[in-house]
């Protein structure tokens, strides 16, 4: 299945969230996610399924003003 | 008794610090204790697959034992602010969003538009919100209305480091909301800036590219510090009326020769 990840077309095995964090090698980080412009919580992730096309955000803690 | 909270939550400096442009991750932590600042803005970006900088960074943060503000530092709209304060609460575990709604590109101003449409939106989901906004009265009394409890304006364009803009309208701002929080965020670049800013009676300062671009930032960043502790205690202490003509200090009476 090909997803669009933070702006690049990506292809993946993943059916829901939670499994594309495992897949993309971002376990273990604290991160937030949205799902075409939705954010998608934490508790969710599992529950949360994907299709061809989606656009994902995955964003993590960063240096801000 | 000179203490100051922000919706309720008591905080420790009157120096608000940004984490972003230090030289190095070390410098930063230096910087942040130098600073003695309670309370660190942080944002959220996209980091490639399998990079750890995110990690390393927060981290990093979240062992200073300082309050976390996420911000929504790039947002062009109210939509795209309100999503990414969403997915900062989700990650940061707070409920306190530095609100930045851009106009433009090149000032980097706040689309108070925007701004209000979106702290109105939070602030009904819980959110605290702390918005980046002008110095103009209304736009203020809009983001009280639709409940903010702090206002954060602009002392002059952000990274400019040209300090204080427009004395009269936040003298006016400082007059016109005299027991709302009022945070100087964005534009001061020297310590006489925050000085500046805490003597006409603002509560903080919130800064960053001041103290990370400075040639030594955790020189800098005690150097801020200072400032806003004197700026504070010159506010208190109620200054002097400036005067045209010279008048001695010393007595005249018992004065020789004449």
């Amino acid at each position: 299945m090909r997803l669009i990840v933070n702006g690049n077309e990506t292809d993946v095995t993943a059916t829901n969230f939670a499994d594309l964090l495992l897949e993309l090698g971002y376990e273990n980080m604290p991160v937030a996610t949205a799902l075409n412009m939705a954010v998608v919580r934490k508790k969710d992730r599992a529950m949360v399924e994907l299709h061809e096309g989606d656009r994902v955000e995955i964003l993590v803690p960063m240096q801000g003003g | 008794m000179d203490s100051l909270a922000f919706y309720g939550v008591p905080v420790a400096s009157r120096l608000l610090l940004g984490t972003a442009q230090y030289p190095s991750p070390s410098i930063l932590k230096d910087a942040i204790e130098r600073s003695q600042a309670d309370i660190l803005t942080v944002s959220l970006r996209r980091e490639s697959t399998g990079g750890s900088g995110g990690r390393e960074f927060w981290k990093l943060i979240s062992g200073m034992g300082c309050k976390i503000l996420p911000n929504t530092a790039g947002c062009h709209s109210a939509k795209e602010a309100i999503t990414t304060a969403e997915m900062a609460r989700d990650v940061f575990d707070t409920d306190w969003i530095k609100l930045e709604v851009i106009g433009n590109a090149d000032t980097l101003q706040p689309d108070v538009f925007g701004l209000v449409e979106a702290a109105r939106e939070l602030s009904a989901q819980g959110f605290k919100v702390f918005p980046y906004t002008t110095d103009d009265v209304i736009v203020g009394e809009k983001l009280l209305s639709v409940g903010c409890e702090v206002l954060m304006p602009w002392g002059a364009p952000i990274g400019s480091g040209k300090g204080l803009n427009n004395r009269f309208a936040l003298k006016a701002m400082r007059a016109h909301f005299p027991t709302v929080p009022l945070v100087i965020d964005a534009g001061l670049g020297v310590p006489s800036h925050a000085a500046d800013a805490m003597e006409l009676g603002f509560d903080a300062v919130l800064l960053n590219t001041a103290v990370a671009k400075a040639g030594d930032p955790v020189m800098m960043a005690e150097g801020f510090a200072l400032a806003v502790k004197a700026g504070r205690l010159a506010y208190r202490a109620g200054a002097i009326e400036a005067r045209d003509m010279a008048v001695p200090s010393t007595p005249v009476f018992g004065q020789p020769f004449v």
